[in-house]
């Protein structure tokens, strides 16, 4: 594996995640340019036939133990720096996703080598490691190097939801597997107890056909009847964002992104919210978006179709008013 | 129970972000800085924990403009004790920021033990690292990310600590104690203090100063910033520009045209 470039496969509840068919596809890249071997790592407890999902690799490296059934952060971190201590890589791509955030800090800690986060794309040019990196909520791009006082030296790379497309690595195949034993210690083990399953909410948002979301530029929970209305002239629901959940605002079974829903609406109407990655992870195939917000440099108008520069509490009242005017001027079938 | 809680500060994103003229950074004198959200999370499930099994909440900060409003803050909603890690110099990275946590929590009286380490989950500006697991492996304590809500059993050995997993899924841990914790969101929203109380505990109450220690040059774990800008979209929004009523209008055609109004 000796300058190879690596993929941290993630496995949960027995899939392979979304990211870690974005991070291969990410992985052959790089690989193919540098003309190096793709590996995957895999590790988990009675999941070696997941190596097959893994094809987009030259090989996998499966990590069989019972500590690894979920995807502990130490706990994969110890078997990772097994897994390295004869062959170093030059780059091992970590989803950096609800799953397995963290691992990457403590393999790079443990290993002694850099990590950079919030990669979305990578260039190797000869002993120089480039990253590409989306900071500050999605609203700044940062070209980062890796340290390297001499001869190149591998770097952990957390890798950002959406940096390529899921589809272009995904191959199904059989692909040469190396069985890796790891010795675990258990003595400071997490444990799962049990999976809760998420409640039911009054609405199922993955069927509604336009959901007008809030974020944190709606100000106040005294807002949202504004949003109501809005929601309700369209004939559809309310959503938001995390900032909006994790205040209360709205319940957890509205929450749109990475830990919450991902919906495909044919309308979905974002106010005041910036687009930090983990939102629009959820949301990116509506049919059509549309954004208020005030900042113009919002990144969330990178994926909507059409945009509004302005204040949200005076565009909302405005645009319900708008909607219920034309809908009272049509012609009743 | 001995709860501590590491605090940093970071860029408001609401505001708009200016770069540096070197382009390698952000412009200081452009920026508000708050408290990063979920740290904010991470103090106020140390205070529902307080509140539920009694004990002491200490609260590290790292300094940095607006910092003791923050602190201030933090003793009005109820923390014990208000430390203010001082004497570095601007610009630390995150694996830095947990060196220099490590360090004051090892050195000054009366940080450990603790039973608890709480800290957000991570900060906008986490480049080469995360807070919480750089801390939990120099104190080889266990270390769990993305926590929403956490009980601690009556021995006060354990604690059940509710991690949040993709669409919607929780899962319930069972942690060893002592633990760091990187907190995601608090199991109710940060409590709102009135500016009376605060002005209260910054006329009562006292912040500690603890001095950073020289950490060990890791100059070849370094990464460096080349050029930083503003995230331009590849794609763009056709933007509908006028006044509000009138751009309201003009979506709602759009809309009706697409037959969703």
């Amino acid at each position: 594996m000796t300058g190879s470039i690596c993929v941290l496969a993630e496995q949960w509840r027995g899939r392979i995640s979304e990211v870690t068919y974005e991070a291969l596809a990410l992985g052959r890249e790089v690989a193919d340019r540098g003309g190096v071997q793709l590996t995957a790592i895999l590790t988990g407890c009675n999941c070696r036939e997941m190596t097959r999902m893994l094809g987009a690799a030259d090989s996998v490296v499966y990590v069989d133990h019972a500590l690894l059934a979920e995807m502990v952060p130490q706990t994969c971190a110890d078997a990772l720096v097994q897994v390295f201590a004869g062959a170093r890589p030059r780059v091992l791509l970590v989803p950096l996703t609800n799953i397995s955030l963290g691992i990457g800090t403590l393999v790079g800690i443990r290993m002694g080598v850099p990590v950079i986060n919030f990669c979305k794309d990578v260039t190797i040019s000869g002993d120089r490691l480039e990253a590409h990196c989306v900071m500050y909520g999605g609203k700044i791009e940062a070209t980062v190097e890796a340290g390297a006082p001499s001869g190149p030296q591998p770097a952990v790379l957390g890798l950002w939801p959406g940096a390529r497309t899921a589809d272009k690595g995904r191959a199904e195949r059989d692909v040469p597997v190396t069985d890796m034993p790891v010795v675990l210690d258990d003595a400071r083990a997490i444990r799962l107890c049990r999976y809760i399953e998420p409640e039911a909410g009054d609405v199922d948002l993955t069927k509604e056909e336009a959901l007008v979301a809030v974020g944190r530029g709606v100000q106040d929970r005294g807002n949202l009847p504004l949003v109501e209305e809005l929601a309700k002239a369209l004939g559809g629901a309310v959503c938001g964002s995390r900032p909006v959940i994790d205040q209360g605002w709205l319940p957890l079974s509205r929450q749109i992104g990475k830990s919450g829903l991902t919906v495909k609406p044919k309308l979905y109407v974002a106010l005041g919210i910036s687009g930090a990655p983990e939102h629009v992870e959820g949301m990116k195939d509506a049919g059509l978006i549309v954004a208020v917000n005030s900042d113009a440099h919002a990144p969330i108008f990178s994926v909507a179709h059409y945009g509004i520069v302005g204040d949200v509490l005076e565009t909302l009242p405005a645009l319900t008013a708008a909607i219920e005017a034309r809908k009272a001027a049509a012609p009743h079938a | 129970m001995h709860i501590l809680v590491l605090l940093k500060m970071v860029p408001d994103v609401v505001e708009d972000l200016e770069i540096a003229s070197d382009g390698k950074g952000l412009d200081l004198d452009y920026l508000r800085m708050i408290l990063s959200e979920s740290d904010d999370h991470a103090l106020e499930q140390a205070l529902l924990l307080k509140e539920r099994h009694g004990g002491k909440v200490t609260v590290l900060a790292l300094d940095a403009p607006e910092v003791d409003d923050a602190l201030f803050t933090a003793a009005a909603k109820g923390a014990d004790r208000v430390v203010k890690v001082v004497g570095m110099d601007a610009g630390f990275t995150t694996r830095q920021a947990a060196g220099f946590f490590s360090q004051v929590i090892a050195d000054q009286a009366g940080l450990l033990p603790a039973d608890l380490i709480l800290t957000g989950v991570q900060a906008i500006d986490d480049l080469d690292g995360l807070v919480a697991p750089l801390v939990a492996d120099e104190f080889r304590m266990p270390y769990l990310g993305i926590i929403t809500g956490i009980m601690v059993d009556a021995s006060g050995k354990t604690a059940r600590a509710i991690k949040e997993f993709p669409s919607g899924v929780r899962g319930e841990f069972e942690v060893k104690l002592p633990a760091v914790l990187g907190v995601q969101a608090a199991e109710k929203p940060p409590r709102y203090v009135p500016v009376a109380k605060v002005r209260a505990a910054m006329k009562s109450g006292k912040i500690e100063s603890a001095e950073v220690p020289t950490l060990v040059d890791g100059g070849w774990l370094a990464v460096n910033i080349m050029e930083m800008k503003r995230n331009e979209p590849a794609s763009q929004a056709e933007m509908l520009e006028g006044p509000t009523e009138q751009v309201c209008n003009t979506l709602c055609g759009i809309l009706a045209g697409r037959g969703l109004v």
